[in-house]
């Protein structure tokens, strides 16, 4: 089959590699129809997420159809099912699956040495992504094998466009639980860094969640315009102060709940110096993250305040400011996302048409086309904000 | 390259049959090949500094060689880095600041002025290089005033923004009576 292989730091290529194969009782294999690049693939390309190794397939948006079922899957799935594959693989039967923590899995990261090393626990598994998460392929692909597949799966009804239901594999459910974290209230200002995909899902989620007010943060036009469209009030960080223009838009106070949806690779400006000496330090391996957003976001949000943290952060992050993180009364709350706690609301939402997901997508090429589209994302060439490939 | 990734692959995982063309320009094997020739010249210049200067006739000039030598491994470091031009644009600078160097010690009375010469001579060609691959490597995002297309008409809701606000607020008010 074709697949998009990770060779190193900027080198993804499209590859034929050998079909897989059921292996354990609980696997399943689906026939991708569509998978598509997520942002945190960006931190994998440029190689800033530690634990990839030459020839891990990509891609941890997939759908598609059931082609074949292992002997334990017990009927949950059965060939021909159309299914959405969250991005994180869970076994549902351990403490925290129990729990809704589907992200942090106890079973299901088959390197938990690794993750226990690195991160002091081991956390769930996750598809097309390091080997500190199980370094399972990926679903950039025309075939992918889903382990534990009874459970590591959103059956999805046939007559809805792909279009509308692949983003229920991650960007929609993280866009949500980083607005549900927020705990919003009606009275709330919910200002959002970073309009790419999972921040466009964040806007939509904050305004579905009842948020008075939504504001969105890029310097990409066609990013702020899409923001705009979802009923964000946008500010531009090239051209003005976040921090005076926030303020400005909540008298002063603050917004209530800030929602960081840039993550690791923060935008790096001259006129923040801050950014460039993050940029410099991560350049030479003092520093893994550039924290610029987390930054302003403690300083700008209003005291008491919410900080959730959808965005991507790899390692080690310097000169947070926790004296006011910590004199401001803040809560941070963040992780990889609990898909499955959030499909069966959400795709119940995209059948009654409240919300439409597939307004993200700009571009949608061949699988073959997957390695330059990887190049046009990062560069954010031809307006690009989110790809499908088509397998 | 790929038969070595297919050896560490988990068994009953993917393997490579045929690789794909990778996207690496030639340009960006030049970048790579000039950061890591960097870092070993650094390395050289930071440990063996009183080598090189009784090599070219410029004793005493040890610690100035130790520091272009720090200056060659982070210029290397960043050249093999995503942000792979401004390190060969450091790395351009740091010609100049070799060259300049190279030519204050290139007096008269220098025993070993041949070996500076060939020195220069050397930096030359490395520069000639550092700059076309810097040339070649400019990062391809377009330019801040470049046209770009925008979404005013994507809002992501079938009903209309109004529509979802008020679905809200419904659901806003059903849970304060519920409670």
């Amino acid at each position: 089959m074709k697949a998009l292989v990770w060779h190193g730091k900027e080198d993804i290529r499209c590859d034929t590699v050998t079909d897989p194969e059921i292996q354990e009782p609980r696997d399943a294999i689906i026939k991708v129809t569509s998978c598509a690049i997520c942002g945190s693939d960006l931190h994998l390309f440029h190689n800033f997420i530690p634990g990839m190794l030459p020839g891990d397939i990509m891609g941890h948006e997939t759908m598609g159809e059931v082609v074949e079922v292992g002997s334990g899957v017990d009927g949950k799935l059965k060939k021909g099912d159309r299914v959405v594959i969250p991005f994180t693989i869970i076994c549902g039967e351990c403490d925290q699956c129990k729990r809704g923590n589907f992200s942090v899995c106890e079973t299901t990261n088959r390197k938990r040495y690794l993750a226990e090393r690195v991160f002091g626990h081991t956390t769930g598994g996750l598809f097309g992504y390091t080997h500190l998460t199980g370094g399972y392929p990926g679903g950039q692909a025309e075939y992918l094998r889903v382990p534990y597949a009874d459970t590591t799966h959103i059956k999805v009804p046939p007559g809805i466009p792909d279009e509308q239901l692949l983003f229920l594999s991650d960007v929609f459910p993280t866009g949500w639980q980083a607005a549900v974290q927020c705990d919003i209230e009606p009275t709330d200002t919910v200002a959002i860094w970073g309009c790419g995909p999972v921040g466009q899902m964040a806007i939509r989620s904050a305004i579905l969640l009842g948020a008075n007010q939504v504001i969105a943060i890029d310097c990409l036009p066609e990013r702020l315009s899409m923001a705009e469209a979802g009923g964000a009030t946008t500010i531009n960080f090239e051209s003005e102060s976040v921090v005076e223009r926030l303020n400005e838009l909540t008298d002063g106070r603050g917004p209530d709940k800030c929602i960081d949806c840039a993550g690791m690779e923060s935008h790096v400006m001259a006129s923040q110096p801050d950014t460039l000496l993050d940029r410099a330090k991560q350049m030479v391996m003092l520093e893994s993250d550039r924290p610029h957003v987390l930054r302003e976001m403690i300083y700008v949000c209003r005291p008491g305040g919410i900080i959730s943290v959808p965005g991507v952060y790899s390692g080690f992050s310097d000169k947070l400011p926790m004296g006011a993180f910590m004199n401001k009364g803040l809560t941070m709350r963040t992780g990889q996302t609990h898909v499955n706690r959030w499909t069966d609301d959400l795709l119940r939402r995209i059948e009654e048409g409240e919300i439409d997901p597939s307004f993200v997508i700009t571009h949608t090429v061949p699988l073959s086309d997957g390695p330059e589209m990887y190049q046009v994302f990062r560069d954010k060439r031809d307006s690009c904000i989110k790809v499908v490939l088509k397998p | 390259m790929f038969h070595f990734s297919n050896i560490v692959r988990t068994k009953g995982d993917p393997k490579i049959v045929e690789g794909g063309p990778s996207l690496k320009r030639p340009e960006d094997q030049l970048a790579r090949a000039l950061g890591w020739f960097s870092i070993g010249l650094g390395v050289v210049e930071f440990l063996a500094p009183r080598r090189l200067t009784e090599t070219l006739g410029m004793e005493g000039s040890e610690t100035l060689v130790r520091a272009f030598g720090l200056r060659e491994i982070v210029a290397g470091i960043m050249s093999l880095s995503v942000d792979k031009n401004a390190g060969l644009w450091a790395r351009v600078g740091g010609d100049g600041l070799d060259a300049a160097a190279l030519l204050s010690g290139l007096t008269a009375d220098n025993p070993k002025k041949g070996n500076i010469a060939l020195a220069l001579l050397m930096v030359g060609g490395i520069a000639a290089l550092d700059y076309r691959a810097a040339q070649n490597t400019k990062p391809l995002r377009p330019a801040r005033d470049a046209r770009r297309k925008l979404y005013p008409n994507r809002s992501g809701y079938p009903r209309g923004i109004e529509g979802a606000r008020s679905a809200a607020r419904q659901i806003a008010l059903a849970m304060k009576s519920k409670s």
